[in-house]
């Protein structure tokens, strides 16, 4: 033990929170994917040096209080309408970096207008998108996402394409669109995943920089809660059913 | 026994014991314990510090940001 007392110093700090996230627990379930991604966009906000200048659009789903949690100014959209909003923050305010924070019920199901057309009129902003397959906050019901037999608490026996129609790819839908300049789906459930899910949304504000249009971050993601797994068994679930359905890597990348 | 190049400190008040972190430690230093803490999570500790590499990975895909991560700097002795 005498070794761990001369190596905890302050100088040997490799890895701290950083002050971009506030110092509020965050009300997300054990392991939720939710908490990975938002420290991943504080490291990203901290390290570009743009605290002052970010706006966030948070979302309604489980994402719904992340302004808590980064110390930086935020706006709240209605359900869905995060895309339309960051439409107006940006063009009303263009020095300022805009991006929205969504789930996948958020953005790929009553918010589906918002998004295509934002995306197609190429707004610039960062949109990331939290797919987790699930409605995780009102109770675990079946999103437009929610994999093909995967239960929930609307299909307990499990999805049915022939009754609900096949889960939507919209990331690939949207890479599609003119407007859209960057199109990528990352995880962060290792370490290996979540430092490359910190490039993408480092890239994706730097897109928005250099005005070239909408970047979309997709996140594949947990909801133990919803799942009904513990947060490890989750992310094996993840590995082994979404990764298939929902491919890592670059959709688009101008 | 190993000797530690790295050690880390768990915000044991708020972790959630999701055990994300000791799935993703390389080395296996890091256990939930018997124990719980205010909120009746196990919390994680370190159970083997002499393994510790000091990579970050745990302090990295903590969700909650729990876990401060230090490395001592080549040719250090300890
Ligand atoms: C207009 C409107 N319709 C429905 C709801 C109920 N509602 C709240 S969150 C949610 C789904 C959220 O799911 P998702 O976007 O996937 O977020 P998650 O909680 O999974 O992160 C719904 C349908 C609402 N708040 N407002
Ligand atoms: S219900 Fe699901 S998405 Fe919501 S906080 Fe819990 S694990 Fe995360
Ligand atoms: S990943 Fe974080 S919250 Fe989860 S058990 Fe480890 S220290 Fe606790
Ligand atoms: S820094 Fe690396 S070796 Fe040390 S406990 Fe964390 S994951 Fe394990
Ligand atoms: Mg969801």
């Amino acid at each position: 033990m005498s070794d761990i007392n001369t190596i905890i110093k302050p100088e040997n700090i490799i890895y701290k929170k950083t002050d971009v996230l506030t110092d509020n627990v965050m009300h997300y379930c054990p392991g939720c994917s939710h908490g990975t991604v938002h420290k991943l966009i504080a490291e990203v906000i901290e390290e570009m040096g743009i605290q002052e200048t970010t706006i966030g659009i948070a979302p309604v789903g489980c994402s719904v209080l992340a302004y808590n949690y980064l110390e930086i100014d935020w706006q709240e959209a209605a359900h869905g309408r995060a895309p339309a909003l960051a439409t107006a923050v940006k063009r009303l305010m263009p020095e300022k970096y805009v991006f929205s924070y969504q789930g996948d019920g958020d953005l790929a199901a009553i918010g589906t207008a918002e998004t295509i057309h934002a995306c197609n009129r190429g707004e610039n902003i960062v949109m990331v998108f939290i797919n987790n397959g699930i409605y995780g906050m009102t109770g675990g019901q079946m999103a437009p996402t929610t994999l093909p037999g995967m239960p929930a608490s609307t299909c307990p026996a499990g999805r049915d394409v022939s009754h609900d129609g096949a889960p939507i790819k919209i990331s690939e839908l949207l890479a599609q669109l003119p407007g859209t300049c960057y199109v990528t789906r990352q995880s962060v459930h290792t370490a290996a995943n979540v430092r490359k899910t910190k490039k993408a949304l480092r890239k994706a504000f730097e897109n928005q920089a250099a005005n070239k249009g909408t970047s979309l971050v997709e996140v594949v993601s947990t909801c133990s809660s919803g799942w009904k797994m513990t947060p490890t068994k989750a992310n094996e679930w993840m590995e082994e059913n979404m990764f298939p359905y929902y491919p890592l890597g670059d959709m688009k990348n101008e | 026994m190993a000797k530690a190049k790295g050690a880390i400190v768990v915000d044991e008040v708020k972790c959630k014991g999701c055990g994300v972190c000791v799935t993703a430690c390389p080395t296996k230093v890091i256990e939930l314990a018997a124990e719980v803490n205010g909120k009746g999570y196990h919390y994680a500790y370190m159970a083997h510090p002499d393994n510790c590499i000091g990579c970050a990975n745990c302090g990295i895909v903590c969700p909650d940001t729990c876990i401060t991560v230090y490395r001592a700097k080549a040719g250090a002795t300890a």
